[in-house]
């Protein structure tokens, strides 16, 4: 039990904080309907990989990899590196996550999924009764022969601003 | 927040400081922790400071959003540029070596050259992420990078 | 000079497009800002061309960024696999070019145009970059390249659910670049290298741990859901819908297509055959969900309103077939994959194009739009006829010939029951390719739209068009250049090396 503990619970801490940093994330970013918070999900989940690759650079005991006497142990400095990178991808991703929240609402004047997507379906049931009248239309009419009607309903086609 | 004369005069004694701190971490990055990308966004932060408390217009009469535009282009083909010049005399893309006699001495200013391209379109892009946001809805400016 | 121009090469790639994107930023002007796209394009086409015959020649071209060796410094590597995958992202990028001009200027509000220019840039450069670095972290970081600036390339669309489809595509594409980064940090984790080559020597001993099983199963998921693989592929209809249509011709020839090589790339070279497709079971995994994409997005297709839409389906269709090929391991079928994935995007692309064309004259993408437009537009309406005609595999088109090729490699794999499913998928791509052609060519025009709907589209976009349709049709009547080269890639990645 006890070397249960300090192998599995103890010993790979920092992968149990990854793991539920990540499951936290990714929790948030499916079952929240908000999109601002999806995208704070998606931060925390994109943060427990940034921690995955930090502990996995570090080394106990070890210092920075800069070359001093009596010392033989250094950390890894290329995970940092990589995960600044990373880091940078994560701060643009955001940002144009937040620049479209942004445009969203200003176009839907809502961020709530459900509310967005409702307008959506609105606009999208209205396209589609219009498009099978359309169809309905052109098979009545012969081919070559000039409509008669006016096809009437008007496209949804521009949006606000 | 003009109103909050603390904030006002904490504020105008800091900016200075933060601008000199970002230079620091910007040049200093080869000996200490720090480059490029760390001093942009440290840069970027006295102008969000100071937008925060005098207004974001005022920031924008300090910092163009045009500048901001040239800025972040040019970083970037400060930083492509230096790989061209490596190219050029003779080494592969970003081989500092080549750039002066002395292969560490090409090492060493090479990467100061590269970083501060990097420092020049992270500020610029922060401070423009900044404008964008904070002057939405408020006032449109065309110029504006979006 | 010259001898360094050509070592060059393969940074220049990537180089030129990455750079003409500040360039065109600092330009600002719509005709400038076209100019430098231009340039910028014809001349990775060039070099693209040139890496091509020098990978055939030397069997590989190696550039060390920085000059640094590999495994310690970032690898460019180009052999017979990528090599194809390289003409193609260029060639389309050439060609979307000529088309970008006319189609931006009517669909982008004009002081944004230079900034559509700058991310098809970034995006060309990430493409390009993902093709051809042979290092897994920097893979990472073009993906990320390509994928932002394909976000904001989407938003730019003219309707307002443009937002919302660029939105959901930046949750799912962030999602699966960062099961690509937990992959490449548990292989990092076990070998401590990122070079693919390298990590491909010092995998198979620890192969069995369940760190590498889990840094597969990460990496494919990741770059599944980039390549919009069912079931991941929830994003790629509206995506490809709402974006402005150069957009949706460049994005749906080249993205999915490169993010199905990086798929192909990681399990061939990194992982290996014996251990993906002999200890994994990821070959049978792979298969059904193809053999689904293949029947389910085909059925989608047909009750598409949409033109943009249905042939977006269709791609997720298409990308099942692309899969197929690879999924079966063998020499043929992976150099059947390999070729339907080149002439997918050939397809894809011309089909895109001509819909964005007929989108310039009638502002509406919907069949019904469509009623009467062989006759108003009588060029562009026959290159979506060729198009589609190579879609559905008729002989003397492209679409053909990959058909040919992955029918004789899962017969020789005995897989009949994806026989069978690929010829239902087939025939289901009549029915919705009909459904458009019928539009075209056996409907009147409405009375209230007829005034302003006659007339070609402009020059640029027809040519590209057309460039596109000749490549279908050449590689339709002679096949054995393409074939050939994919057989070699095939060898190549069988023998395990890069």
């Amino acid at each position: 039990m006890m070397d249960f503990f300090n192998d599995t619970v103890a010993g790979l801490f920092n992968y149990w904080i990854v793991f539920g940093l990540m499951m936290i994330g990714f929790y948030t970013v499916i079952a929240h309907d908000n999109l601002v918070k999806k995208l704070i999900g998606l931060n925390v989940f994109q943060t427990s990989v940034f921690i995955l690759y930090i502990s996995m650079g570090d080394i106990r005991g070890a210092t920075a990899p800069i070359l001093i006497d009596g010392q033989a142990i250094y950390a890894h400095p290329l995970p940092q590196v990589l995960i600044l990178t990373a880091i940078v991808v994560g701060v643009s991703t955001t940002a144009l996550g937040l620049a479209l929240i942004v445009r969203i609402h200003e176009a839907y004047g809502a961020i709530e999924e459900d509310d967005v997507l409702a307008a959506d379906f609105a606009t999208q049931d209205a396209e589609d009764a219009t498009e099978q009248a359309r169809s309905a239309q052109a098979r009545a009419t012969e081919p070559h022969a000039p409509a008669d009607a006016d096809d009437g309903a008007e496209r949804e086609e521009s949006r606000p601003s | 927040m003009r109103e909050h004369t603390v904030l006002r005069i904490v504020t105008q004694l800091v900016v200075a400081p933060i601008l000199i701190f970002a230079l620091y971490v910007q040049f200093h990055g080869e000996y200490s922790p720090g480059g490029g990308f760390q001093a942009g966004v440290i840069f970027a932060s006295a102008i969000v400071l100071y937008g925060l408390i005098f207004g974001v217009e005022a920031a924008r009469r300090a910092i163009p959003p045009t500048a901001l535009r040239i800025g972040a282009a040019l970083g970037l083909l400060v930083f492509g540029g230096t790989g061209v010049a490596t190219m050029l005399l003779g080494g592969n893309f970003l081989e500092y070596d080549v750039l002066l006699p002395k292969p560490e001495k090409g090492q060493h200013y090479g990467l100061i050259i590269i970083e501060l391209g990097v420092g020049i379109t992270v500020a610029s892009v922060m401070i423009a992420i900044f404008y964008v946001f904070a002057g939405r809805g408020r006032h449109r400016d065309e110029d504006e990078p979006a | 000079m010259i001898t360094h121009f050509f070592n060059q090469m393969p940074a220049l790639v990537v180089v030129v497009p990455m750079l003409a994107a500040p360039l065109v930023v600092l330009a600002h002007r719509q005709w400038a800002a076209w100019l430098i796209f231009v340039g910028a394009c014809w001349a990775i086409f060039g070099m693209a061309f040139l890496l091509f015959v020098e990978a055939k020649i030397a069997g590989q071209v190696s550039y060390a960024v920085g000059g640094w060796a590999p495994p310690f410094g970032i690898q460019l590597v180009i052999d017979p696999f990528n090599a194809l995958v390289l003409l193609l992202v260029t060639g389309v990028a050439a060609l979307t070019s000529l088309y970008a001009r006319a189609s931006i200027a009517a669909e982008i509000v004009a002081e944004r145009g230079y900034l559509v220019y700058a991310l098809l840039l970034l995006c060309i450069a990430g493409l390009v970059g993902i093709t051809i670095t042979g290092d897994a972290f920097n893979l990472f970081v073009f993906l990320e390249i390509s994928s932002l600036s394909s976000y904001a390339l989407i938003a730019m669309g003219p309707k307002r659910r443009a937002l919302l489809s660029a939105f959901q595509y930046l949750i799912m594409g962030t999602v699966g670049g960062t099961f690509l980064l937990i992959g490449i940090g548990l292989v990092f984790m076990m070998t401590g290298t990122l070079n693919m080559a390298d990590l491909a020597s010092r995998l198979p001993p620890v192969a069995d741990t369940h760190t590498v099983q889990a840094a597969l199963a990460f990496i494919v998921v990741g770059l599944s859901l980039k390549a919009a693989l069912f079931p991941l592929h929830v994003w790629l209809p509206n995506a490809y819908t709402y974006a402005p249509s150069v957009v949706s011709a460049f994005i749906s020839a080249t993205a999915t297509k490169v993010a199905v090589y990086a798929v192909f790339r990681f399990v061939f070279t990194v992982f290996g055959v014996d251990y993906a497709f002999g200890t994994l079971p990821l070959g049978e995994v792979l298969l059904v969900l193809s053999a689904i994409a293949m029947i389910a997005a085909s059925l989608a297709a047909i009750f598409q309103t949409d033109v943009k839409r249905l042939l977006a389906w269709s791609s997720i269709a298409q990308m099942g077939y692309i899969v197929a090929g690879f999924a079966l391991a063998t020499p043929d079928g992976i150099s059947a994959g390999l070729v339907h994935l080149l002439n997918h995007g050939l397809i894809k692309g011309a089909l895109f194009m001509a819909v964005g064309a007929l989108f310039w004259r009638l502002r509406g993408s919907s069949i019904n739009d469509l009623a009467g437009m062989g006759r108003a537009m009588p060029v562009t309406s026959a290159a979506f006829v060729v198009g589609g005609l190579s879609l559905i595999g008729v002989p003397a088109t492209a679409g053909f010939i990959s058909k040919w090729v992955l029918l004789s490699a899962l017969f020789e794999a005995h897989r009949y029951l994806l026989v069978a499913m690929l010829l239902l998928a087939s025939l289901l791509s009549i029915i919705y390719v009909g459904r458009v052609i019928e539009a075209l060519y056996f409907r009147a025009r409405p009375d209230d739209v007829t005034e302003h709907a006659h007339g070609e589209a402009p020059l640029g976009m027809q040519l590209a068009t057309w460039a596109l349709i000749a490549a279908n049709i050449a590689i339709g009547l002679h096949a054995t250049p393409e074939l050939g080269a994919a057989q070699r890639a095939a060898a190549g990645l069988m023998g395990g090396g890069t």
